[in-house]
Parts: structure tokens; sequence; C-alpha cells
């Protein structure tokens, strides 16, 4: 766990030897009295995935917009080596960016596909070629209102692909897809950091997302990053902890609740015969080890994730 | 390369401009209006052509007071705000785009999609764009204040309304009430663009001094020959200040 400007992510060591293509330096943005973004500042390397946690108003999509150029902020961002406030536009050549709510015109998918083509200098091939790359070559000739969901965020991210970018800002990626096109998204996504060592930054409220994508999480709170995690931090602590329902034998029932609590748990026999405890996630087996060494037989279990208690 | 994105804009722009029912409503109810004008004009006349300033050309004049500057503001109030609030506008400028060609791009691909009608009278052609251009100036301004579509368009009809009716009636007023100096009363007209348009548009067509008004006679007196440069020098000053203003609001806002 890191906190304040932690740069690598920890145990990535290649990361350190990779290129930095993003610096976010003491980044602040007030709307009025609100303090939107407070002091940001972090680092993001060549094939790292960097995921922006944080409840609404945390602070995640006006920190992507100011990465653009969109909102004008106190501080710095450096783009590959760039100043997005200085050259904006140039930034922007090395930056793709698919938003939360896809807004195209009312165009064709080869059509809307060639005219971001345009403005960013890249020939029809390129446009075929991420036609068929991102499975939308069925859809070419489609209407774009009338794709799906996640047909959309594909066209989004081609979009994003068009120059080859670099770097790829992501809003709530998987936001408005179905559970199978999640999943199929961030096999994509998570192929173009690999293979192609992209930057992405994407602003997230999901779990999943954060464990499938991203290699650190920078926790946003009230516009203030406040830490940087690992995947596995941010579970626990999101879900700090986890209540197990165990099933003992009955006349053992008082010793295995007073094992548990005199372990350090908070644990209690509920009305339906069985005994309650709650642990951190990630030390369940413990309590189950407490109670063998006791020689006290657990028959079965349930698990509830930050379920309330009894 | 730079040309080439600003083109690329404009056209997709021009596209998006075209298929605003509104414009198209208004350059509709113009033409319909503009043509039985002219047709119940030349009947009572019993000839064709350019006959000067007459009943015809005072009403047209008249019209294009009225459909000019509502063609203008809503379609320019529509640009921006419409964009934003459908996320266009953050999608183009989140690309390799500045502001300013986003900005303008929206205003010559709007410009050229009102062009159509404005064309209609090639006398008046050259007010008449200097005109439009204002009021999409002004439009695009207010599109750049506010954020919804919905409040751009009521922004740009109470705009129309101060523009064609409250300015005339406060200059009716003003003059009833103060009793101004004919240069006061040009003054007077030179701020409000549309009069500015009115006072050209019936000069460009050898109107008579009667038909001038105290301020226009005024006018004919103080500049002479140079009087259609002094009213194009304001209406393109006016339509420089309208698109420097929604270029300053718009750069100001800082989003999208």
């Amino acid at each position: 766990m890191g906190t304040g400007t932690v740069t690598a992510q920890p145990g990535k060591s290649s990361a350190d030897a990779q290129a930095e293509t993003v610096r976010v330096e003491r980044v602040s943005k007030r709307y009025g009295q609100r303090a939107a973004l407070r002091g940001v500042t972090f680092t993001a390397h060549a094939g790292e995935a960097v995921a922006l946690w944080g409840a609404n108003g945390a602070g995640k999509s006006t920190l992507l917009k100011a990465m653009l150029g969109l909102v004008q902020c106190q501080g710095e961002i450096l783009i590959g080596g760039q100043s997005v406030r200085r050259a904006g536009k140039a930034v922007r050549r090395l930056v793709g960016y698919v938003p939360q709510e896809m807004a195209f015109y009312d165009e064709r998918v080869r059509a809307t596909l060639g005219f971001y083509a345009q403005l960013k200098g890249v020939g029809a091939a390129r446009v075929d070629e991420l036609i068929d790359r991102l499975g939308l070559a069925g859809h070419a000739d489609a209407a774009v209102a009338a794709l799906s969901g996640g047909l959309k965020q594909r066209l989004a991210l081609a979009v994003a692909l068009l120059a080859d970018p670099p770097v790829l800002l992501l809003d709530e990626p998987t936001a408005n897809l179905d559970a199978a096109a999640q999943q199929d998204y961030l096999r994509l996504l998570a192929d173009l950091r690999t293979r192609e060592g992209k930057t992405i930054l994407f602003a997230s409220h999901r779990l999943e997302e954060v464990e499938a994508l991203a290699d650190r999480v920078l926790l946003l709170e009230q516009g203030e990053l406040v830490v940087i995690l690992t995947p596995t931090e941010l579970l626990a602590r999101v879900l700090p902890e986890v209540e197990l329902t165990l099933w003992v034998p009955a006349d053992r029932r008082l010793e295995a609740v007073n094992t548990l609590t005199g372990s350090g748990w908070s644990a209690h026999a509920n009305g339906r015969g069985t005994v309650v405890v709650r642990v951190r996630a990630g030390h369940k087996a413990q309590p189950f080890q407490a109670l063998q060494a006791r020689g006290i037989a657990v028959d079965d279990f349930e698990l509830a994730r930050g379920g309330a208690w009894n | 390369m730079e040309l080439r994105l600003f083109w690329t804009v404009a056209r997709r722009e021009l596209r998006e401009a075209l298929r605003n029912k509104w414009l198209w409503l208004y350059a509709a109810g113009f033409a319909a209006l503009a043509l039985a004008l002219s047709r119940a004009g030349l009947s009572a006349a019993g000839y064709s052509g350019l006959g000067g300033f007459g009943r015809t050309a005072a009403s047209l004049i008249n019209a294009l007071l009225l459909f000019v500057p509502l063609m203008g503001l809503s379609v320019g109030a529509a640009a921006l705000a419409g964009d934003r609030e459908r996320g266009t506008l953050l999608y183009l400028l989140a690309q390799p785009v500045s502001r300013a060609q986003g900005l303008g791009a929206a205003g010559l691909a709007l410009a050229a999609a009102g062009g159509g009608s404005a064309s209609i009278y090639l006398a008046l052609a050259g007010y008449t764009l200097l005109l439009a251009l204002t009021a999409l100036g002004l439009g695009l301004a207010l599109s750049a204040l506010t954020r919804k579509a919905a409040t751009a368009a009521g922004a740009a009809l109470v705009a129309w309304l101060g523009l064609v009716f409250f300015a005339d009636l406060g200059l009716v007023g003003a003059t009833l009430a103060l009793r101004p100096p004919p240069s006061g009363l040009l003054a007077w007209v030179l701020v409000n663009p549309l009069q500015t348009f009115k006072l050209g548009a019936i000069y460009s067509l050898h109107a008579t001094l009667d038909t001038l008004g105290p301020a226009g006679q005024y006018a004919v007196y103080r500049f002479g020959d140079a009087l259609p440069i002094l009213l194009i020098g304001v209406l393109a000053a006016w339509c420089a200040a309208s698109f420097g203003a929604a270029w300053l609001l718009f750069a100001r806002r800082g989003d999208a």
C-alpha cells in the first residue's frame, strides 16, 4: 500500500524501467466553493493500468477531463512529456478517450470512424483495420443509434485507437454493459495493455473491473488522492469484513463462541443454532484454524460479504 | 493540416445544422412569406422586376428583419448548447481539435446553412448576410453561456424579442419622451444591428428621403455617399463583437 506520490506498482520492477507516460502534479480544481480536485499527484508508466476509484463526485471524471485539457485546473499534467495546458492539441493526439456516455453523431459506423480518422489525420486503411479488429465488421454500415451498448462501447474504443495513442483514458468503461459484454471488453483492454504497452487510466466504481484490469488503484475522496492501493488491498478496504455462519455441534457451540471471541473476533450464537463470526476479508480461514486447534469440528458454513450483522 | 481539421469539423457541423428542423421551418416560412409579398406587390404594380423601394420592398425588409435574426439566434443558440447536452461537444473537444477550430467551424457551417435563404434577395445579400452572422454570433454566445439547449433556445427567443420589438418600442418611446436631436436618434439606431440593417437595406433600394425617416435623413445629410460604408462597418463590428463574445465565453468556460 502506498500513499501520496507513489509512482510505481509495488513489486512491478519492470515498470521502473519503462517510460513514464503520464505525470500529474498537484492538480487542483474548484467549482465555486466546492473543491473537485485537491492537489492530486501521481504518475503512470507504459503498459500500466491505473484505476481511479471513488464515490460519485470524488473527482474521477474531472481528473480525466483535466488530462484531456477539457477542464482548466491548477497544477501540471504532462502526457508523453508534453504539457496539457500548453500543448493541449498535441497531447490529445497521444490520448484516446472513451467517455462513459457514448455521444456520437447520427451517422453510420464507418462514417463515424471516418470523421474521427480525418480529425486525427489517419487513413481509411486504419479504419478498416479497427472495424475488423474490434468486431464491428458486421455493423460497419449500420446506424450508430441502432447499435447495442456493447457495440457502441467498441466503436468508442475504435475511435480512441485510431491514431494508435500510447495512453487510453476511459470513464467507467463497462458501466453500460451486461456481464458477457463486460468480460469481453475487459479482455480487449487487457490485451491492449499487455501486447501493445498502452497506459490505461480508467475511472471505475466496479470491483470486477479493477480486479480484472488494474495494476494500481488511486483512491479519491472529495477530490483528494487519499491512498494508492493494489486491487487486493482495495477489496479488503471496500469490503473490510465478511460474515461467516458456522454449523458446529450443539454441545460445543458455547465453547466455539468463547474460542472465537477469545481470539479477538466478534462472534455470537444465533437463533438458528449456528455461530456467526465476523472476520477481515483475506483472513477467512483463521476462525476454522482456531476452532480446529480446540478440537471443535465445523460441519458447514455460509459466507456473506458485507452483510448485516445477523 | 490545420485547415483540413477546420474543414472536417465545418462539414460535420454543416450536416448537423441542416438537420436542424427549426432552420428549415424558418426558411420555409420566410420563403413562403417572401413569395406571397412579392406576388401581391407585383400584381398590384402590374409589372415585374426590381422597382426600387415600395410597399413590397418595405414588407420584404420587415420580413427579413423578423426572420433573419430569429434564424441566426435560434440556430446559433442550438449549436453549442445542443452539442454539450448530447455530449458530442465533449467528445469533439477530446480530439486533437482546438476550441477556436470548433467554434469557428461551427460558425462557418451554420452561416453556410443559412446562406441559401439570405441569397434570395441579392440586392440585400450583403446586409442580410452581416445581420445573419451577427445574430448567429449572438446565438453562439448565448449557447456558450448556457448548459441546456432548451435554455439557450429560450434565451435566443428573448434576445430576438428584445432586438425586434423592445428596441423598436424603446426607440419610439425615447423619441417621444426625450425628443433627442437627429444625431442622438441615429446613434440609437446604430446601437441596434436590426435598425442598422433596416437603414442600410432601405438606402440600398434607392429610397427617397421620406422613407428613410429622420435618423436616415440625418445620416444621409451627415455621411452622404459614405453612409453604406458606415452601415456595413457597424454591422461588421457587430458581427465581430458577437463572435468575439462567443469565443471569449466559450474559452472562459473551460469545460465541455
